[in-house]
């Protein structure tokens, strides 16, 4: 697997993992290259089971979310499915505000949703 | 709190509808609240207020119109915050907007900014046009 501009991305056992290299997700290019690069993994490569690590990401605007609910969106037309992890407790406090905690499918971390994964 | 109060920091500024001018005030409000011993948690919520108050009054106020200006107010004190953003646009009711966290808009790709500046000041206003917003965020206990 090869990283990408935005997205750093590894299999783990069948499962794409793929972790923003980004601190700080606000800016409007930003945000297109990580949709680009992501719709690439589902629409060039394939693939169906990825999982977002949000373990570098310290803040991230209403636009992110946008875009985070459009992926999200993405991988399940495709009958594919999205879960996130890591997620800091400011970032999660925002998913909780904004009830994205309902929409989204969020595990602890690596490990949790590598086992939710397997069922 | 009126103009008595008692700023470690303010600045007054016209700024082109450009966010790279947004991201320099917003980066020096950080290094302010710091300065000014506020808790990562409040720094975050006003990070984030400011973020989505300035980028709508750039993006959905002016259009990103180049002859058009964002008038920014912000002052930081020891235990409030004021950030005061006026566009040129022709403003917007932020009571008409549609509420995010309903079911049938849970999937719905924005409208989430307003929500998020209400959640994170304690204190927020809009002029009756709404192409001005004042928020005030008190620190927390």
């Amino acid at each position: 697997m090869s990283d990408q501009k935005r997205l750093k991305i590894s299999d783990v056992d069948g499962v794409t993992v793929v972790e923003f290299k980004d601190r700080k997700i606000l800016d409007d290019i930003q945000i297109q290259e990580i949709g680009q690069e992501f719709s690439d993994l589902v629409e060039v490569d394939g693939k169906r089971t990825i999982l977002l690590n949000f373990s570098n990401v310290e803040f991230l605007s209403s636009s992110a979310l946008g875009k985070l609910i459009s992926l999200d969106k993405h991988v399940k037309q495709k009958d594919g499915t999205l879960k996130m992890s890591n997620i800091r407790p400011e970032i999660m406090e925002v998913f909780a505000i904004t009830r994205l905690n309902k929409l989204f499918d969020i595990k602890e971390d690596v490990p949790d949703a590598l086992a939710a994964f397997r069922g | 709190m009126g103009d008595d109060n008692n700023w470690l920091w303010s600045t007054v500024e016209t700024i082109p509808s450009d966010t790279g001018e947004g991201q320099r005030l917003i980066k020096e409000l950080l290094t302010q609240l710091e300065l000014a011993e506020w808790a990562s948690h409040d720094s975050f919520g006003i990070h984030l207020a400011a973020e989505e108050a300035i980028v709508n009054a750039i993006k959905h106020g002016n259009k990103q119109d180049p002859n058009k200006s964002v008038h920014v107010d912000i002052r930081v004190g020891k235990q409030e915050v004021m950030i005061h953003i006026t566009d040129e646009g022709p403003g917007f009711n932020p009571e008409a907007v549609p509420d995010p966290t309903l079911d049938e808009n849970l999937d719905v790709p924005s409208g989430r900014g307003v929500m998020l500046i209400k959640a994170y000041m304690t204190d927020v206003q809009y002029n009756e046009q709404g192409n001005s917003v004042r928020m005030t965020k008190t620190k927390s206990n």
